[in-house]
């Protein structure tokens, strides 16, 4: 049953990459995007991680795919944005990009990889929370200098302008 | 008395073990499921029916009128025309329109509009699913039809689209945050994120405990849901009628339906999370009585939300996105920390519970001031006397 | 818990159908009279003025980046919120230097103007 679901998400998380990079309208890259998101939040619950799938729809859906939007209408001119699908050094990019492929697929398919066993615990959430102030407390406040960071570097991008 | 006291789950195991015994388990799944979820879709629907009429005639009455009354008595049942006009106009796509984006925004947002009712519980056990992250999940899904608002501007190939449709988009982020900061500070006092079991926690209603998360959260909710005073974007005489400006017929009645269906789904959440529910006198005992309480309190909140569009002044955009940013997010993340200050106390967790609100009541006072100071000095500085 | 997504998954499918039936049937019923009048595009009954191209504020980026960084600080806190009651003072004060370094985000900011509307 799970093999079946895994399957379906698969594809549409597959088919939408594919549109992402072969549509040639902007914003409907950004709208297969959205939809690839969905899939991989679908792909987390399968792993019995709710958590991180809502958190995807929220954040990555919900806000990232705005960002992203709003950064395509700053950049073109917003009612006509066709983008030519090759340009002249698609060859060598798609040489790297089949090297990588191979390396990636080299590397997915021979390492042992720990596989967790047994489903997680009814109380996950709460162990997280717990693990954000237990044993990774520096990783989180980190996070937060890092979001900081990055909030002020944008803003002095974008106000240089003013 | 034990089957009272949990009827509804009660009943719904009877159904379950009478359908098992001619169908096999994973079809009496899927048969609850369906009839469960059918149900739920209907919310909305069932919202925009009730809602316009007493919405219309609230406002009605409120402007010294009497709003629609031909059709039934009292005009209940002015919903009915109204959709048959929706059904029956012409669906026109203006040219250059971008089509497949044009006809999947009203589908994106009445999606928006219905997951919502999965888990908001209308009574004891009485909930489409008690999910372990349902908070979270509430406001995942908000966050779904920002992306249809903007789909439906961008498509309909339309400069006034395009702007109702980004400034709409920024206030909905703008209030985002404060609205999930009051839910987080009722998250942060029970210590659970489902939403049946907040309300069986409620022993006292959130809204006595947090006020200022209870009315930070009506006003964002407002605010979420384009309604005055925060309708600057869609007003018919600033922007005409904003992101849908080019949808008729059908596809405009699902943008419709969207809108009062997140209306009740946003009362029904300030029931469940600030005023206890399903609870109240007796609910235990006689179990008709739980979604009873659910219904007249949630119509109570919406009653309030039409109250506040029928006479309050609708603000500027940048009044709008300023109040959300230096207001309400500081003042949700200050009680926030308080509320975690004051679990710490080593008290007993009803004087922990009034120093919470004792706490609420100061930083609105403090917050209330310094808004107050604020506007006297922008006003000075424009020459216009305030009183 | 898995059973329960299921159930979200469900209520989507189905939730998607309605739209699409009660599209269908209000295809079925109305009239279809295209002329090029009623496809154009509405500019408050004139004929457009210009390209339909609109200079985006760069102001609207700006809300979104501080949303998406008030949304992730969201995402923290709320695991933090829901096990909170079990842990210790310590995980009060480590919530409070998250929360002051991003309120010191804000306040930068607000200071440099990046949640004004121009």
């Amino acid at each position: 049953m799970e093999q079946i679901f895994f399957v379906l998400l698969s594809v549409l998380i597959l088919g939408a990459a594919l549109m992402v990079v072969t549509t040639r309208n902007l914003l409907h890259s950004a709208l297969w995007l959205i939809a690839a998101f969905f899939g991989i939040a679908g792909i987390f619950i399968l792993l019995h991680a709710e958590f991180l799938a809502v958190v995807q729809v929220l954040i990555y859906i919900g806000a990232i795919s705005i960002l992203i939007i709003f950064a395509i209408m700053l950049t073109r001119r917003i009612m006509d944005p066709q983008q030519p699908r090759f340009n002249s050094q698609w060859g060598l990019a798609g040489g790297f990009a089949a090297l990588l492929f191979v390396g990636l697929a080299a590397v997915v398919t021979r390492v042992a990889w720990p596989v967790a066993t047994g489903v997680p615990p009814a109380d996950a959430i709460q162990q997280l929370g717990a693990d954000f102030v237990g044993v990774y407390a520096v990783p989180f406040e980190v996070a937060s200098v890092l979001l900081v960071t990055a909030m002020i570097g944008a803003i002095i991008i974008a106000r240089e302008r003013e | 008395m034990e089957y009272i006291s949990n009827f509804f789950v009660n009943l719904g195991n009877s159904w379950t073990s009478l359908l098992s015994s001619f169908l096999p388990t994973w079809a009496v799944t899927l048969v609850n499921y369906l009839v469960v979820a059918i149900l739920l879709v209907l919310m909305p629907v069932i919202a925009t029916l009730t809602l316009t009429v007493m919405e219309r005639k609230v406002i009605a009455r409120i402007q010294n009128r009497v709003g629609p009354n031909r059709v039934g008595p009292w005009g209940i049942f002015q919903a009915i025309p109204d959709a048959i006009k929706l059904l029956t106009k012409e669906d026109i796509v203006p040219q250059n329109a971008d089509k497949p984006v044009f006809n999947i925004a009203p589908l994106v947002i009445f999606i928006g509009a219905a997951l919502l009712w999965t888990v908001i519980p209308f009574g004891r056990g009485v909930i489409g699913q008690d999910l372990n992250i349902g908070v979270l999940y509430l406001v995942a899904i908000g966050s779904i039809s920002t992306i249809s608002v903007i789909m439906a501007g961008w498509s309909s190939n339309n400069k006034f689209a395009l702007i109702g449709a980004f400034r709409i988009v920024a206030q909905l982020l703008s209030y985002e945050i404060p609205m999930v900061l009051a839910m987080g500070a009722v998250v942060l006092l029970v210590g659970t994120m489902k939403m049946g079991e907040i309300v069986e926690l409620q022993a006292i209603p959130f809204a006595l405990v947090l006020p200022v998360a209870f009315v930070t959260y009506i006003l964002a909710a407002a605010a979420e849901t384009g309604r005055a005073p925060f309708d600057l974007v869609e007003a018919d005489s600033e922007i005409v009628a904003g992101y849908f400006v080019e949808y008729s017929g059908l596809k405009f009645g699902w943008f419709y339906i969207a809108e009062y269906g997140n209306l009740l789904a946003v009362s029904a959440i300030a029931t469940t999370l600030f005023l206890g529910g399903w609870r109240g006198p007796l609910a235990g005992i006689v179990p008709a009585l739980g979604p009873l309480y659910f219904i007249a309190k949630s119509v109570l909140i919406v009653f309030l939300l039409m109250w506040i569009r029928g006479t309050w002044p609708r603000f500027r955009i940048d009044q709008m996105l300023g109040l959300a940013w230096k207001v309400l997010v500081p003042l949700g993340l200050f009680n926030f920390l308080w509320i975690a200050a004051m679990i710490k106390l080593p008290v007993h967790i009803l004087l922990q519970w009034a120093l919470v609100l004792v706490g609420n009541v100061a930083a609105a006072v403090v917050a209330l001031t310094l808004m107050g100071r604020a506007a006297k000095r922008y006003a000075a500085q424009r020459g216009v006397a305030v009183a | 818990m898995q059973s329960q997504y299921l159930f979200v998954a469900i209520f989507f499918l189905i939730a998607l159908a309605v739209p699409i039936i009660g599209l269908t049937l209000a295809w079925a019923i109305r009239p279809k009279k295209p002329n090029s009048a009623k496809a154009a595009t509405y500019e408050c009954g004139m004929e457009t003025i210009g390209d339909t191209w609109v200079q985006f504020k760069a102001q609207y980026y700006l809300y979104a980046l501080v949303f998406v960084v008030f949304d992730v600080e969201v995402a923290f806190i709320f695991p933090w919120a829901v096990a909170y009651h079990k842990l210790g003072l310590f995980a009060l004060v480590e919530m409070v230097i998250f929360v002051a370094i991003l309120l010191g985000g804000l306040l930068y900011a607000w200071r440099k103007g990046a949640l004004e509307w121009r």
